[in-house]
């Protein structure tokens, strides 16, 4: 009895689609009859590629078409034509890992200081995630709530992050008040270089910890248990089984979580804004935060100049990307190989 | 939160830049303090009295007026009439008010002293008029110099004495800085011409860096070092960020505060009775004492659909006993000449220190220098202050040299000008 509710249950559930894929049957097949049965692959894609071409691809070449112009004006026929003018002011330097020698310093000065800021946080980012998805891995009292713990901060927005930690670090917030309370001098956190740029690369880390976590654990759970069953049964150091079983199976995850990490470290701006603002100086002045206020924020806004650094980010973070996917693909076809 | 605001707030945009329906005035409006309120009180009272002119007040943040209202105005949108403190740079896109209000020759004589600042150079439309008059100066927590045994500088005493003075306060009573000015172009722009700094050349562009300039920004930058002056405000951003100190003057952390008037409101509210506050006008340099006027003006967009009921908006809100009272709620100095001549304020405020605070800065009115009198109403001010913070901040930061500083600062604003023209 409960059996055939179940059934009608599900038979009442699906009728509606069943219904609609009837009566879209006859219009598919009349379109199928004139684009042939290769014709209906680009029939199905057309709806996507216009909505990315709209929203991605279109911006982008209009962009790129600001790029190559001056002026205040939002119009582009009211824009002065420059060509290259904007790159070139950007490229022009007489040392590129001096900032002080080019004409554009705050531009290179915000390069070097994202390409700090990868290199570290996406390093240390990482090895914590992966350490951390080995541990929520294991048989763990209570594995659901630490899970849950340290995918918390991701359910956060950039700014409450930002502002939380801000209220954390400040000159007489909560960390320099328990400071003082054990008799340690405080610190002006976020006002000394070397500390602030630590506090935007520990937050970040905080916040997007559990996301990577959580993809590197789905890939943990995808390695057969037999394995290590085999492995403990030879007697293998769990140093060694972690070397040749673990990371090696979990090499296609591990470079998802290194490309997305990478992606998202390039255009770090939300929680370094408001927790630092780009200070002391310009310490933490990252390259997303330098078109921010070259195209938006200064009293007398450069829409081109911020045009072009943006096209330049964007074309390290394809060259990034492809090299990422060009490493992944390599390793799949040695896997194979093997 | 900040997607989510950023996306609400272009919603918004998108909604204010649509198309206006008859007799719909829409009006872009920031607040600093109680303004927002007062505001739309009076336009409540205006439509009663005009019930076939709808306002409809729209309340952003200051960020939405600094950062999104050019974009809208270069598109050839945004509201029918916004308060806006960006007022010269952005001259070319008000609406000229003459044809449209009652009585011109009321607005020139009432409102003359400040045209300039909101209309493009040569031009003699009306455009708007100013919501508040402001003059950058100083503030002293009265309490912390008694408590300290320290007299509080008088009349004529110059930045050195002021600076001296609050660091026996901070010795004192262990305050985390002497003083603090905001971080801000415009507000060190005061001091800098006190000290004889020039930013107007002959020619109506900007000059160069001179020794008046250098004088004061050396001596702040020295100050820093020194850990008078507290690094925090100057150093905690990049850009031209605006940064105000006045969070560490309301919590007693600092004796001597360099802000402007627009503060008064901020700190009777903040700070109560837990201390006595006084303003000071501007400490003194080589050359005078002189603040910077500015403010935030009301200006029509000449975008609008509705020029003739945005005419009668703007004949309301300009009107003397209107001036008056918002003035009076919002603790604001008018720029209604007016009002200003016959005088007698009624404050509505039962704190004894926003009387005299404001009477202070009237009567600092007196010495702000022609150099900074020209600054309200010269187009390039914005590019020379952008150009100042960002540098002596990287200065104050031990990124740049001096020396480094003011060939930086002269190149950015010959690159902003060229950008801009």
């Amino acid at each position: 009895m409960a059996a055939r509710l179940k059934q009608m249950a599900g038979a009442a559930a699906v009728a509606p689609l069943a219904l609609l894929a009837r009566a879209l049957d006859p219009p598919l097949r009349a379109v199928q009859r004139v684009a042939g049965q290769g014709g209906m692959i680009t029939f199905f894609l057309v709806p996507n590629m216009a909505i990315f071409g709209i929203f991605v691809l279109l911006p982008l070449c209009i962009n790129f078409v600001y790029s190559m112009t001056a002026g205040p004006e939002l119009f582009l026929a009211q824009r002065d034509w420059v060509g290259g003018a904007q790159y070139a002011k950007l490229l022009d330097c007489e040392d590129y890992t001096r900032p002080a020698t080019c004409d554009e310093d705050l531009f290179w000065t915000a390069v070097w200081n994202t390409a700090r800021f990868v290199l570290v946080q996406v390093t240390l980012l990482v090895v914590c995630a992966t350490v951390t998805a080995l541990i929520l891995n294991r048989e763990l009292r209570a594995r659901g709530f630490w899970r849950a713990v340290f995918f918390f901060p991701v359910l956060l927005s950039p700014v409450v992050v930002g502002l939380i930690w801000r209220w954390i670090l400040q000159r007489d917030g909560i960390l320099n008040a328990a400071m003082l309370d054990l008799g340690l001098d405080p610190v002006n956190w976020l006002i000394e270089r070397g500390w602030a740029f630590a506090a935007t690369v520990g937050v970040t880390i905080w916040a997007h910890l559990g996301f990577y976590a959580l993809i590197l654990l789905a890939g943990l759970q995808a390695i057969p248990r037999d394995l290590y069953e085999a492995a403990e049964m030879d007697g293998t150091r769990p140093a060694r089984v972690f070397w040749r079983i673990t990371l090696p199976l979990l090499m296609p995850n591990l470079l998802v979580v290194i490309v997305l990490a990478l992606i998202r470290a390039v255009q770090v701006f939300d929680e370094a804004f408001v927790l630092t603002g780009g200070g002391p100086g310009t310490a933490t002045l990252y390259m997303t935060q330098y078109i921010y206020e070259v195209g938006f924020a200064s009293l007398l806004k450069n829409p081109g100049l911020a045009a072009a650094a943006s096209i330049l980010m964007g074309g390290v973070l394809v060259v990034l990307t492809l090299l990422q996917l060009g490493l992944g693909r390599r390793g799949e076809l040695k896997g194979k190989a093997r | 939160m900040r997607k989510m605001k950023t996306s609400l707030a272009a919603l918004a945009v998108g909604l204010m830049a649509q198309g206006a329906l008859a007799g719909d005035v829409r009006v872009m409006w920031y607040s600093d303090g109680v303004e927002g309120a007062v505001i739309k009180d009076l336009l409540d009272r205006f439509m009663a009295e005009n019930p076939d002119v709808n306002v409809i007040l729209d309340e952003v943040p200051y960020s939405v007026v600094q950062e999104q209202l050019q974009v809208q105005l270069e598109a050839g949108q945004g509201p029918d009439i916004a308060r806006v403190t960006n007022i010269k740079a952005l001259a070319d896109h008000w609406l000229d008010l003459t044809p449209h209000v009652a009585d011109p020759d009321y607005w020139r004589e009432n409102f003359g002293a400040q045209a300039d600042w909101m209309r493009p150079d040569g031009s003699d439309a009306i455009t708007g008029f100013m919501t508040q008059i402001t003059l950058v100066g100083g503030f002293a927590n009265k309490t912390l110099f008694e408590q300290a045994g320290v007299e509080m500088p008088g009349a004529g005493a110059t930045w050195d004495d002021w600076v001296e003075a609050s660091a026996r306060v901070m010795e004192s009573q262990g305050t985390v800085a002497a003083f603090a000015v905001d971080r801000s172009g415009h507000r060190i722009s005061g001091p800098n011409i006190s000290y004889g700094g020039v930013y107007i050349g002959d020619d109506g562009m900007p000059a160069p860096v001179n020794d008046g300039t250098k004088d004061f920004v050396g001596k702040l930058v020295d100050w820093t070092e020194q850990g008078l002056h507290l690094k925090d405000v100057w150093v905690s951003a990049s850009g031209s960020t605006y940064r105000a100190a006045a969070d560490d003057f309301i919590n007693a952390q600092l004796p001597f505060y360099y802000s402007g008037s627009w503060q008064i409101a901020n700190l009777s509210t903040k700070i109560g009775d837990l201390f006595d506050w006084v303003a000071t006008g501007s400490p003194c340099g080589t050359a005078g004492c002189s603040g910077l006027q500015g403010g935030a003006a009301l200006v029509a967009i000449k975008y609008t659909e509705n020029a003739e009921e945005v005419g009668k908006v703007m004949d309301y809100l300009a009107q003397e006993d209107v001036v008056r009272e918002f003035s009076e709620r919002t603790l604001f100095l008018p720029g209604h000449k007016g009002v200003n001549a016959k005088g007698g304020l009624n404050w509505d405020t039962e704190d004894p220190n926003v009387g005299a605070a404001l009477d202070t800065f009237v009567a600092a009115a007196a010495d702000v220098l022609p150099e900074a009198q020209r600054l309200p109403a010269w187009k390039w001010g914005s590019a020379y202050y952008g150009a100042l913070v960002t540098r002596i901040s990287q200065v104050m930061a031990g990124e740049l040299a001096l020396d480094e500083a003011w060939a930086r600062i002269d190149s950015d604003i010959a690159e902003q000008v060229e950008a801009a023209q």
